[in-house]
């Protein structure tokens, strides 16, 4: 009961919140429902195809929420926030190599195949641990944690900002997927974590498992989308918004603004650390280009397509975004990238604040008609 | 309440649609996937691969189709995104229904759509030349492994022109890791020193070869002839070669055998500095042969260009296809496991003239051949081995693998089998 | 056995020199063959004849020119023409029309050839009247020499009056005379080596130096083996020397490629803020340039990059223009929008190459001016094209620093940048200046492009590969400060260049990126960081 006092104070005055957590809590049921309990030839029989499709594209909406949090709310431009969520992907994707056991194509008991096939003789240290799923969950949200509160120590203490601070983390993520996509690392190179077999004793190829997975993702979504909601209408929130608007007077009022920053940064980057954890067993592949420094500004992209500064926008733009990407690439193989290009140049030219700014001028101008209409005689 | 009803109904249509395209299925045609890259990094060499397959449909359709029934190609863009080939590979088996996919070129977009086509049990043709240390029930091979490219080169320069010292350049990624460490004991089995075999391995898309070229440089004035056995992956090639030629080491003095560098890739080059630098291949484009003439003229003609050139990996396709069609007419349907069954042992022409067959270990017979770059950019072929080398999935040459044989023909029915502890691992699905 | 008779044949016929010139047409016919080993016997023979055809038809062969006609067998040098070849009689020079390419049949070389044709030839051209074929052929067979060719080296230098060819004659007899029965000819052949600076002088000195099976040296003068190793332990010690200096240019050339990527960035990114994912996009179309030029003129290769500067600069300069008309000119003020616009641009860039010039690479051919290595001594060669490209980057930042400061519109332009609205109520047309400034940015972008397209591959990913690199430059640097780009451009590559011997190449990137970031948390606004109140928002 208190609960739901608490997210219903959270969700006051946030409509396009409660429509999407709506949204999201019947797709979690409504998505198993149509995949298992259907026929498969039942015209409204959801494949595997699409569970696992849209199960991707929720944990892109809960990367893109992690994005807008520390943009559209801290004024920090990420452009390695791809790093958090590889990283996430990496955890993972360690538990679930470590889940296949003598199960490899080699048969050893203890070692990866691709370490097998390097020759390693044995387990790197950092690799102990993972076969523990609680350990593992709990890495999820350490690794980018730590990541982000070294990195972000350094940084906001320094008060390195605006692009200096954008290009740094580019170099971030650019230098990390150097050093992953060597084999020396220990994490399987340019081939990345792959072959994945189960997940607590869940094969992964169940439909039943795909399905549950779908509805984690919807709920870890819905989970993030409320801790992001509730730091931002906290006073930290606030405190945060100020930031953004005029770092040095919220400084000079006293405030410490490194603090402030650094706790909504490592926040940010545990929600996608988790997002990159979801998605990993649903595409079933972890690898080094995860870290590309042109993915972290496509998140940047779906954001800014969505709406900057509206948590759910970022969400709608992740998954629109992604949508168009599916389908154009298949509908028009060779000349999708052009409207790919076209709808981002198009989106910054005439709709700054994003699909969701769209959509309140339409309602505003709809208002304005209606008050016109009543005007009249 | 009436308004959550309306949001509730809104969600069916939006899975309604999803759904839709499914029911769409046509029953005249066979449908064929193309998954090859079209943009981001590997469009350089899947375009053409995609284009290769066309063909092949467009000419099996001429001349009536396979089993009557007309060829349709479904072409879908993974934009050199790895996990969007899983993604894709799953849209194109359960949405479109296709009976067999052509595709993939890198190792790592092959890892990642094998699950799918396990799991759903379809066929994929993978035509590139690879690390091998592997064999899926549901993927055949059709591109050279290590044993059909790499250890022939090899043998080519131990005992045709002499070389003592070996450089293995690479770039960091699992094919040149895994190739290097065949030759590396292959070499020391034959008795090279350690120290007459250098390893050096390059992140992708390297393009500063200066300090590299300078130590190879110095590595081969030790008195005894040198030689680079070179994985050196796509767009690094560029400026390897043009470092190479700068500082004037020319194919007489440190000749360079490539594994990954076709007339594709020479087409985007000035050839002048490579002349005589190697490659070793399955198949050149100066092939003398007629059914390489007859291929070359029906390639100039589809792509309407008569510059462009054949390699590899398109013939790789070419015999894949075949072998395909040849397996379906013989088990006159598309079912995968009948498919499957009957392509082994088929056999199907290649470019040099010859036939290659299907192995049970899902891997082809194939000729080896070495080349040497022209100015023009073709190459002349050097030597080459006498008859077809089968394709090996598990190297001999691996501590790891020296015991696992593949077989997929029953009884044994695994492509991972071992002989030593007679268990067959790592298989997935029945 | 057919061989070994006609061998014998030829073995016969050499002594009578009535046979000669039939023994020169037999000798071509065999050439005809198939086999690599009967060529190379073949061309051992020729050179043993004493007919001054035989360099001729030899340089024809070494450069893939000499065929024989398939149907009556007669060996021809032939020259491309087009779609047609023109044949001359290799034995008479008499042209004999132009055939197509069916008609005739390669006579081809491998590598093993290649390399014996021009070890035959340089000690065919010893006596050559040119001394500067005599220096080439001297060079070549102090590459691989044949000590059964002594007596003709020590004829040619007792003949040989040019300096340069005497030294590298010397160097020869200095290896053959290691070998010698005179002590004290074997210590001054020693000490003459032990100038030298070549590896391969090392290689040589290194064999008085071997042991046998047992451990005992094969060499049994003890002072000979002294002498020895003070001589390679002079040429290593310089060796080391040059190879710090080698280093050197190495970083100061990665420097300069990297300065060139970001010169074009420090303006459109630098002075006028925008974040510009197009910027790599705008080299790209720089090098397509360069490609589009040398198809439309073949014959201009030698000056094909002169005229593509200009081109590229105007070509991808005008793309700018278009750009900022169209979308940029709306987003000022935004500067963080100008990184989605930039980006989106950026992919619709790549696939219009895609679409018009295929996703395959291009090849773009090196002038014989830029090809090759200016060998300044044996220890130490620097390649023309990275030394061009040195001069070139520093030449366009020069020339662009020039502008910036002397020019009227140099002048407007950075008006613009610091004060938009005071430098409007000056009359300044700032729309106008800001579309110029951005072409500005972008053209330079595209001569960079040129240049680029000398090292790396011209393809649609070229931008995709520099985009990054040119961002970390000018950040390091300061932004807006084209000193902290020369400086920041020459510093990464130098210090990446004298980590990698250490590191490998991989882990040096990595370390220069650590060293950015930390970098930055010192100088939080890069290396020259531009003071004043306008930087505080």
């Amino acid at each position: 009961m208190l609960q739901k006092g608490i997210i219903r104070s959270i969700l006051e005055h946030d409509k396009g919140g409660k429509i999407l957590i709506t949204l999201l809590l019947v797709a979690a049921v409504i998505v198993p429902v149509l995949n298992l309990l259907l026929p498969e030839t039942s015209p409204f029989h959801l494949s595997a195809y699409n569970v696992t499709l849209w199960g991707k594209y929720l944990c892109y909406g809960l990367l893109a929420l992690a994005v807008d949090l520390v943009w559209g709310y801290l004024g920090i431009l990420s452009l390695g926030h791809g790093a958090f969520f590889a990283l996430g992907g990496y955890v993972m994707g360690m538990h679930l190599m470590r889940e296949i056991g003598s199960r490899g194509v080699y048969g050893h008991p203890l070692l990866p195949d691709f370490m097998v096939f390097l020759n390693w003789g044995e387990l790197p240290w950092f690799w102990y641990g993972f076969d523990n799923f609680f350990f593992t969950f709990f890495m999820i949200f350490v690794v980018p944690g730590i990541l982000a509160f070294i990195f972000g120590w350094f940084a906001f203490r320094s008060r390195v900002t605006g692009v200096y601070l954008s290009i740094i983390t580019q170099a971030m993520t650019y230098a990390l997927m150097l050093a992953f996509f060597r084999n020396e690392m220990g994490f399987g190179g340019n081939n990345g974590l792959t072959d994945f077999k189960d997940i607590l004793g869940f094969s992964l190829q169940e439909d039943t498992t795909r399905s549950a997975l779908f509805a984690l993702s919807a709920i870890a979504l819905i989970v993030g989308y409320l801790i992001c909601r509730y730091i931002t209408q906290s006073r930290a929130g606030r405190v945060a918004t100020a930031i953004r608007d005029a770092e040095s007077r919220v400084r000079f009022l006293g405030y410490r603004v490194e603090h402030f920053k650094l706790f909504i940064f490592v926040v940010s980057a545990c929600l996608a650390g988790l997002a990159g954890a979801l998605y990993v067993p649903q595409v079933g592949i972890i690898n080094p280009s995860e870290f590309s420094p042109i993915n972290s500004i496509e998140i940047v992209v779906w954001v800014a397509i969505g709406g900057r500064g509206t948590l759910y926008g970022a969400v709608l733009g992740a998954i629109l975004v992604n949508y168009f990407k599916t389908w154009l690439t298949t509908a028009a193989p060779e000349i999708w990238l052009y409207f790919l290009g076209a709808i981002f140049v198009g989106v910054t030219l005439y709709f700054p604040k994003g699909l969701v700014g769209l959509l309140h001028k339409m309602k505003k101008n709809q208002k304005v008609n209606i008050a016109k209409g009543e005007a009249k005689p | 309440m009436k308004k959550s009803l309306r949001r509730i109904s809104l969600t069916g249509a939006l899975a309604a649609s999803l759904a839709l395209p499914q029911l769409s299925m046509a029953a005249d045609t066979i449908k064929v996937g193309i998954l090859h890259s079209l943009s981001g990094t590997m469009a350089i060499s899947e375009t053409t691969l995609k284009d290769t397959v066309l063909m092949l449909i467009e000419e099996q359709n001429k001349k009536g189709g396979v089993l009557g029934k007309k060829l349709e190609p479904v072409v879908v863009d993974p934009a050199s995104d790895w996990p969007l080939f899983a993604v894709k590979a799953r849209e194109l088996i359960e949405k479109e229904k296709v009976s067999v996919v052509f595709g993939n070129w890198t190792s790592v977009s092959r890892k990642s759509v094998l699950p799918v086509f396990e799991e759903l049990n379809s066929l994929l043709f993978y035509p590139v030349q690879y690390e091998g240390e592997e064999s899926s029930k549901n993927v055949f091979y059709t591109g050279a492994a290590p044993n059909q490219q790499a250890v022939p080169a090899v043998d080519y320069l131990m005992n045709e022109i002499g070389v003592k010292r070996w450089v293995l350049a690479g770039t960091d990624y699992v094919y040149p890791r895994t190739t290097n460490k065949i030759l590396e004991a292959y070499l020391k089995a034959k008795g090279v020193a350690e120290s007459d075999i250098m390893i050096n391995y390059t992140p992708f898309g390297h393009s500063d070869w200066q300090s590299i070229v300078a130590d190879i440089k110095k590595f081969g004035s030790a008195g005894k002839k040198t030689a680079v056995v070179s994985t050196i992956n796509g767009d690094a090639n560029v400026p390897f070669y043009k470092e190479l030629g700068n500082q004037g080491i020319s194919a007489e003095d440190i000749p360079v055998v490539a594994f990954s560098v076709g007339e594709e890739e020479l087409s985007g080059l000035d050839t002048k500095p490579l002349v005589g630098h190697l490659a070793a291949w399955n198949y050149f484009m100066s092939v003398d042969s007629e059914t390489n003439e007859e291929f070359i003229d029906a390639w100039k003609t589809f792509i309407k260009n008569d510059k462009r050139v054949t390699n590899d990996p398109m013939e790789a396709h070419y015999i894949g296809f075949n072998m395909w069609v040849n397996a379906v007419e013989k088990a006159g349907t598309t079912d995968t496991d009948a498919v499957a069954d009957a392509i082994i042992g088929i056999t199907a022409p290649n470019l040099s003239g010859g036939y290659s067959a299907m192995m049970p270990n899902h891997h082809i017979t194939k000729p080896v051949l070495i080349g040497e770059i022209q100015e023009d950019g073709q190459f002349e072929i050097v030597w080459q081995t006498s008859g077809l080398v089968a394709g090996d999935a598990w190297s001999d040459y691996l501590p790891g693998s020296k015991d696992i044989i593949s077989d997929w023909r029953a009884p044994l029915s695994c492509g991972n089998y071992n002989v030593k502890t007679h268990k067959c691992s790592g298989q997935n699905y029945e | 056995m057919c061989r070994t008779i006609f061998s014998l044949l030829v073995g016969l016929l050499i002594f009578s020199t009535a046979a000669h010139a039939d023994e020169l047409d037999t000798l071509l016919q065999e050439l005809h063959s198939k086999s690599f080993s009967i060529k190379a016997n073949v061309v051992d023979k020729l050179g043993e004849l004493d007919d001054p055809q035989v360099i001729n038809i030899l340089q024809h062969m070494l450069e893939g020119e000499l065929y024989y006609t398939k149907k009556d067998n007669v060996t021809v040098f032939a020259i491309k023409e087009k779609s047609l070849y023109s044949l001359f009689n290799a034995r008479t020079q008499e042209p004999m029309g132009q055939v197509k390419k069916r008609e005739i049949k390669k006579i081809s070389v491998n590598n093993s050839l290649r390399r014996q044709l021009r070890a035959t030839i340089a000690n065919l051209s010893l006596f050559n009247k040119d001394p500067q074929k005599r220096l080439q052929a001297a060079e070549e067979l102090l590459k691989n020499f044949d000590p059964e060719q002594e007596e003709n080296i020590r004829k040619a230098l007792e003949k040989e009056t040019n300096s340069d060819v005497r030294d590298v004659l010397q160097s020869i007899k200095a290896t053959i005379d290691l070998n010698s029965n005179e002590k004290s000819t074997r210590l001054a052949a020693i000490e003459y080596l032990g100038e030298s600076l070549s590896q391969e002088t090392i290689n040589q000195l290194n064999g008085l130096m071997a042991k046998d099976s047992n451990g005992e040296f094969l060499e049994k003068d003890k002072e000979i083996r002294q002498a020895a190793e003070k001589a390679i332990a002079r040429i290593e010690s310089k060796r080391v020397w040059y190879g710090q200096v080698e280093n050197l240019f190495f970083g100061i050339s990665l420097g300069s490629v990297l300065l060139l990527a970001a010169i074009g960035l420090a303006i459109t990114f630098g002075v006028m803020g925008v974040i510009n994912m197009a910027h790599g996009e705008m080299m790209m179309l720089g090098a397509y340039t360069t490609y589009v030029i040398q198809q439309a003129f073949p014959g201009l290769l030698e000056v094909s990059l002169i005229i593509a500067i200009p081109a590229a600069f105007i070509i991808a300069g005008l793309f700018g223009i278009a750009i900022e008309r169209t979308v940029i000119r709306h987003l000022y003020g935004r500067p963080l929008e100008t990184l989605l616009a930039t980006f989106g641009i950026s992919l619709i860039l790549q696939q219009l190459v895609r679409s018009v010039f295929s996703p395959l690479n291009r090849a773009v051919s090196t002038p014989e001016w830029m090809s090759g290595s200016w060998q300044i001594n044996d220890a130490l060669s620097i390649t023309y094209s990275r030394v061009y490209i040195v001069i070139f980057s520093l030449l366009v930042l020069a020339g662009l620093m020039l502008f910036m400061k002397r020019t009227f519109f140099g002048l407007q332009m950075r008006a613009v940048t610091q004060n938009r609205p005071m430098a409007s109520s000056m009359g300044i047309n700032t729309g106008w200046v800001d579309a110029m400034t951005f072409g500005l940015g972008s053209g330079i972008a595209g001569i960079a492009g040129v240049a680029l397209s000398q090292l790396t591959n011209v393809g649609p990913n070229l931008g995709q590969a520099y985009i990054v690199d040119s961002f970390m430059v000018v950040v390091f640097g300061g932004v807006g400060n084209l000193w902290g780009t020369l400086v920041g451009a020459m510093s990464l590559g130098i210090i990446n260049k004298f980590m990698e011997p250490f590191t490998g190449s991989v882990l040096a990137k990595i370390l220069v990126l650590i060293f950015i970031i930390l970098f930055i948390q010192k100088r939080p606004r890069g290396l020259f960081a531009l003071k004043g109140r306008s930087v505080e928002d």
